[in-house]
Parts: structure tokens; C-alpha cells; sequence
């Protein structure tokens, strides 16, 4: 993983090629900005359509290309939030109780463990290190098999704890990594500074460096809340129980149940569901964008 | 204190340190030290749920254990097992020709915007992360689904074809045709390698262009030995990374299909394979084999991309 390193915020970038558009006649820039906005409105044409198709009454869904709906129907939605067992908000609300735990979970667990492995001298440090380098690369089907018979000898089958309780012990390697390389870009004489007002090592990285590692969190959020909220595999082997999926399972449900009635409406709760990715990635794109050139996350 | 720490010969002789004796410093050392592991605390429980599933499973790999009797030892019967099992075969076809068909396709497609937006272009926030969008959702059941019907028999790929007079094929339910829907569906998630060899380029000084061009280079010349060598790691890590990730897909074919893998097993990829075995037939045993062979296939491919590496990856430093 140490083969990038990449610089983490804009300023560190070196600009290497002017911002301005320089080269090329205006006709070759022309035909540029054409080809990427073409290839760019295919990339966006699936998530378009199923925006339009949701709002669309569903017999009209595949009769018509056009995005632009000729019926307005947002009865889809109406109709898609109480169609399961369960209206839409309780998976909505379960999905987010999960997402919300992961997040505090691993900005906890791995800021605490990336300053160790970034500021702490202590024995085994390189070994530790390189072991949770090693487990970055390890097939989470390795441990699957062992890891369901210990939950479900905990009696933790149909409850939350197989999902949340790992991101409070730093398992996810990736925010780790990606703290520890945050972590060393700060000067060692804050550290420094912070001893000799006499603070130990819980209160300096509490106050002083923790704070200072903002950025880092907010990538390690974001990208907790991608994954997490996308989660398929998880809960589709630890939940049975229909009053506990999350939204993944929901949707799936729909798909158990389909009929033609009810494109509509699962095409409304698709849009549902990824709305909230969408969001994130709006409001937190800075993030994503750095923190994905630092260590390679999808 | 912690200057000191980071260069503990200079402690004797350092004028702070003519107060606190040996003893003291000791005792301060194994603070530090304590304070370290306590730091560490979560993660070395984290460990444990790490460690001890990884051997348990290499164990289980060798018994025959269906989650409620004991472990029975049976040596090599797993995998013996595996050799003859035709499903786990058509699974590894898959999950190959899923990989080998996708990851290059993807490759070539990020290096190659990316390299069209490096040119210092107008707009490149909006451009970027219009292309990156695709890879965030590119994994969730909503958009599996929705690739259903957009591959449907009338949906809107079909649709399209018509427009030019060609029939398509019934893509999702022709198990000639429905594995292609998935590699299109990998490929439209190009933007997360595409972000990270942008982050690359910007690395690549432009004096080293400058002077190619001044001594008269072209600009394919220019590519091939100056851009090329300069982001070949971050090539090679793009690469490892697609490797592993994609030999790894489940969500995909489970959604696709409805969980079977069907059409006639086209979208089988081994680790549906592995959960229809663990956890519809309870054959635990037989899916933890399977999850190790994996983990050798991945460990294989990726020491070969290492071995490989020398001949054509480039370290500055």
C-alpha cells in the first residue's frame, strides 16, 4: 500500500499543468468539452432514467425513451413506501442506525490505533504495523465461515452487533492506513509542545492532534457511510428477521415480488436509497476525492 | 520529554535531563510503552476476530461440518471434492473471464480520460466527479437492479439497438449475454482508478515535457517515455487493486440473478458459489476450502503482478 503517496489536500499538490486551458486550437478544445460531455451524458444516462422512470406511472416505463416524463406520477413513491412488510422509514431508519455507529466506530478505533502506529514508539510497533498492512489484502471470505459461528454462538444472529461491533476495533485497515499517513504530515513539535505543558499521550491526541485530523475523519466518514450504506453481504447472511433489513435488503425484497405494477414504485425507492449516496458525494466530494488518491478505496 | 524520546542517546548528555536518575527514566519508558499498547487496545481485540477466524478457517477447510454437529476431519475430501465439483469449475470461468475482460477495459478507459483531463481543461471539478459518481453506486442492489431492466428485453439498451434496426438479445435471460451486462456495469465504475491516476499525473513535473518538446518529441513519444514510466506504480497499484476487488464480487451476480446465479450458472462468480455452499447447503467445511483456494488464486495473481513489476514499473527514488 506504501507504493502511493500521494499528497492528501490540494495545497501539498504541486501543480505540474496550468488550470487555464492551454494547448490546441479552439475547434480541437471544442471537440474535447463535446466527446467528454457525450461520454459524460452516457455514464449519467442509467441514473437518469431512473430518476425519470420513477416518476413515470409504470406502464409508461418502457414505452417510453425520452427522460422527460408526459405523466407525472408521484404516487410511485406513496405506493413504493408502504408496498413491504415494513413502510420504507423503518429501513431507512435501520440502515442509518448502522451507518451512524460504523462512522463513530472507525474514526475512533483507527484514529486511536493510527496514532500509535504514526507517533508511539513502543516494541512490536513495526511488526503490529505490518500485520495490519497485511490484512489490507486479505479476502474477508477467508474469515467468513469462522466469524458467523462466533456471532452466532454470542447469540448475535438477527441483531446489529456482527456489523457494528467490528468498526469499534479498528478492523478496517484501510482508515488506519490512511490516519497514519494524515498523521505523520503534522509537525512532531505539536506533540512535542503538548508534553512539556505537561499533557500525557491520551490528552495530546485528544486535543491537539485529533483535531487536526478533521480531513482525514471526514474521508474515513464518507467512505464508511458509501460502504456501509451500500452493504449487501452482511446483512443479507446475519438478518432474517424482516423488521430488522436494512434498505439493500428492502430493495431486494422488491425484486422477490415483482410484477409488472410494480416497476414504479421500486424504481422509487431505488431512488430512495442512493439519493442519500448522492448527497454525501456533493457535500463531501473534497474528501472523497483526496482521500481515494491516498489509499486506492472505491 | 518527547524530544528527548525520539533520539534517546543524546538523554545523558541533554540539559533537561540532569533530574530524573535512570530508575525514573525507566519507569517513564514503560509508560510510554503502556500507553502505546493502550492505544492499540481495540485493534489487538480487532485481531483476535482476525487471527483466530483465519486459522479456524484453514482447519475447517479440512473437516466436513455443516454448522450443527461437530467438525469431522476428512483431509483432503474438500478439495478433492472441489477437482470434480463442475459448478466450482464454471464459477472460476466466470469470476476469470469477468476479471480479465473488465479490469484491462476499465484500466484503459480511466488512464485514458484521465490523461484528457490532466491537459489543464476547463471545468475539470465537474467533469471529474461526474465520472467518479458511477463507481460510489456501482455496488449497490439499486443500480444491479436497475441494470436489469435497462438490459431488459425492452429496455432502454434494446430500445436503442431498434433505433438502428438491430435486435438485441434478451441480455439478462440469454446466459450467452448476461455476464456481458456485469463487465459493462464494472466498467462504468472506471472513476475511482481514473481519480487515482489523476492525483498521479499531477505528479509527473511538466519541465520533463518541456524539454521533450523542445528536443523535438511527439507527443505519443512523450507518452510512451516520459508519462508511462512516470505513473507505472501507480499503474501497477490500480492494477493489483481492480485484481482483488473484482475477484471478490458477490453483490452483482447475487442480484442479477436473484441470488442463483442463473441464467444456466452465467453469473456464478465463486464467491456466490461460496455462499450458495455455506449458507443455503450448510456446507461449511466445503466453503471454507473454497474460501482458501481463492486467497492462493489472489495471492498467486498478485505475486506474479509483483514479479512482473520489476520488468516494467518504474521507481523514481
Amino acid at each position: 500500500m506504501a507504493l502511493l503517496d500521494l499528497p492528501l489536500t490540494r495545497k501539498q499538490r504541486t501543480p505540474s499543468v496550468p488550470d487555464e486551458e492551454s494547448d490546441g486550437t479552439p475547434a480541437k478544445r471544442f471537440a474535447k468539452h463535446l466527446i467528454l460531455c457525450l461520454v459524460g451524458l452516457v455514464m449519467l444516462y442509467p441514473l437518469l432514467w431512473l430518476i425519470s422512470s420513477s416518476v413515470k406511472p409504470s406502464e409508461d416505463i418502457f414505452r417510453q425513451l425520452g427522460l422527460w416524463p408526459q405523466h407525472w406520477n408521484f404516487a410511485n413513491y406513496a405506493e413504493g413506501w408502504t408496498a413491504l412488510d415494513q413502510p420504507f422509514h423503518v429501513y431507512l431508519f435501520n440502515s442509518l442506525i448502522i451507518v451512524v455507529l460504523s462512522i463513530a466506530g472507525n474514526i475512533f478505533s483507527c484514529a486511536l490505533a493510527a496514532y500509535a502506529f504514526a507517533r508511539m514508539e513502543f516494541t512490536g510497533r513495526k511488526l503490529f504495523f505490518t500485520l495490519m498492512l497485511g490484512t489490507l489484502m486479505l479476502p474477508g471470505h477467508v474469515l467468513l465461515v469462522p466469524q458467523y459461528i462466533i456471532f452466532s454462538q454470542l447469540g448475535w444472529l438477527d441483531t446489529y452487533l456482527p456489523l457494528v461491533v467490528p468498526n469499534f476495533l479498528a478492523t478496517n485497515a484501510f482508515f488506519i492506513f490512511l490516519m497514519v499517513q494524515f498523521m505523520k504530515s503534522l509537525p512532531v513539535e505539536l506533540d512535542d509542545a503538548a508534553q512539556i505543558d505537561g499533557c500525557g499521550p491520551f490528552r495530546t491526541f485528544l486535543k491537539v492532534i485529533l483535531p487536526l485530523c478533521v480531513p482525514a475523519m471526514a474521508t474515513t466518514a464518507i467512505f464508511t457511510f458509501i460502504s456501509t450504506w451500500n452493504e449487501f453481504f452482511g446483512p443479507l447472511i446475519y438478518i432474517q428477521n424482516q423488521d430488522l433489513y436494512t434498505v439493500p435488503l428492502a430493495l431486494r425484497a422488491f425484486m422477490d415480488s415483482e410484477g409488472q405494477s410494480m416497476w414504479g414504485p421500486m424504481f422509487a425507492m431505488s431512488v430512495v436509497s442512493i439519493a442519500p449516496i448522492i448527497g454525501f458525494f456533493i457535500a463531501g466530494q473534497k474528501y472523497l476525492i483526496s482521500g481515494i488518491a491516498t489509499t486506492g478505496l472505491k | 520529554m518527547s524530544v528527548l524520546t525520539k533520539q534517546p542517546k543524546v538523554l545523558p548528555t541533554g540539559p533537561m535531563m540532569n533530574q530524573p536518575g535512570r530508575g525514573a527514566r525507566k519507569v517513564s519508558r514503560r509508560k510510554r510503552q503502556r500507553s502505546g499498547y493502550l492505544f492499540l487496545l481495540p485493534w489487538f481485540i480487532g485481531m483476535l476476530f482476525t487471527v483466530i477466524p483465519f486459522f479456524a478457517s484453514l482447519y475447517l477447510a479440512f473437516t466436513d461440518y455443516n454448522l450443527f454437529n461437530e467438525p469431522t476431519w476428512v483431509g483432503l475430501a474438500n478439495f478433492q471434492a472441489m477437482f470434480e465439483d463442475p459448478r466450482l469449475w464454471q464459477s472460476l470461468k466466470v469470476t476469470f473471464i469477468y476479471t480479465f475482460v473488465s479490469v484491462p477495459i476499465s484500466l484503459a478507459a480511466a488512464l485514458a480520460v484521465a490523461l484528457v483531463l490532466n491537459r489543464g481543461i476547463r471545468g475539470l471539478p465537474i467533469y471529474r466527479s461526474v465520472y467518479y459518481l458511477p463507481s460510489l453506486l456501482g455496488g449497490s442492489v439499486a443500480i444491479v437492479m436497475l441494470w436489469r431492466y435497462i438490459f431488459g428485453n425492452d429496455g432502454i439498451v434494446n430500445s436503442f439497438l431498434g433505433l438502428f434496426g438491430i435486435q438485441g438479445p434478451s441480455w439478462v435471460t440469454d446466459p450467452q449475454f448476461s455476464l456481458t451486462t456485469l463487465i459493462v456495469l464494472n466498467v462504468w465504475t472506471f472513476g475511482s482508478p481514473m481519480v487515482i491516476f489523476l492525483a498521479g499525473l499531477r505528479q509527473v513535473p511538466a519541465m520533463y515535457y518541456e524539454a521533450a518538446s523542445i528536443d523535438g518529441a511527439s507527443k505519443w513519444r512523450q507518452f510512451r517515455n516520459i508519462t508511462i514510466p512516470l505513473i507505472s506504480p501507480i499503474i501497477f497499484f490500480n492494477l493489483i487493486m481492480q485484481l482483488i476487488g473484482s475477484f471478490q464480487t458477490f453483490t452483482q451476480g447475487y442480484v442479477m440473478s436473484g441470488g442463483t446465479g442463473g441464467p444456466a450458472d452465467s453469473t456464478l462468480f465463486y464467491n456466490l458459489y461460496l455462499y450458495q455452499k455455506g449458507f443455503t447447503e450448510f456446507e461449511m467445511g466445503y466453503a471454507s476450502a473454497m474460501a482458501w483456494v481463492l486467497l492462493m488464486i489472489i495471492a498467486i495473481f498478485t505475486a506474479i503482478n509483483f514479479i512482473a513489476s520489476k520488468f516494467w514499473v518504474f521507481y523514481d527514488n
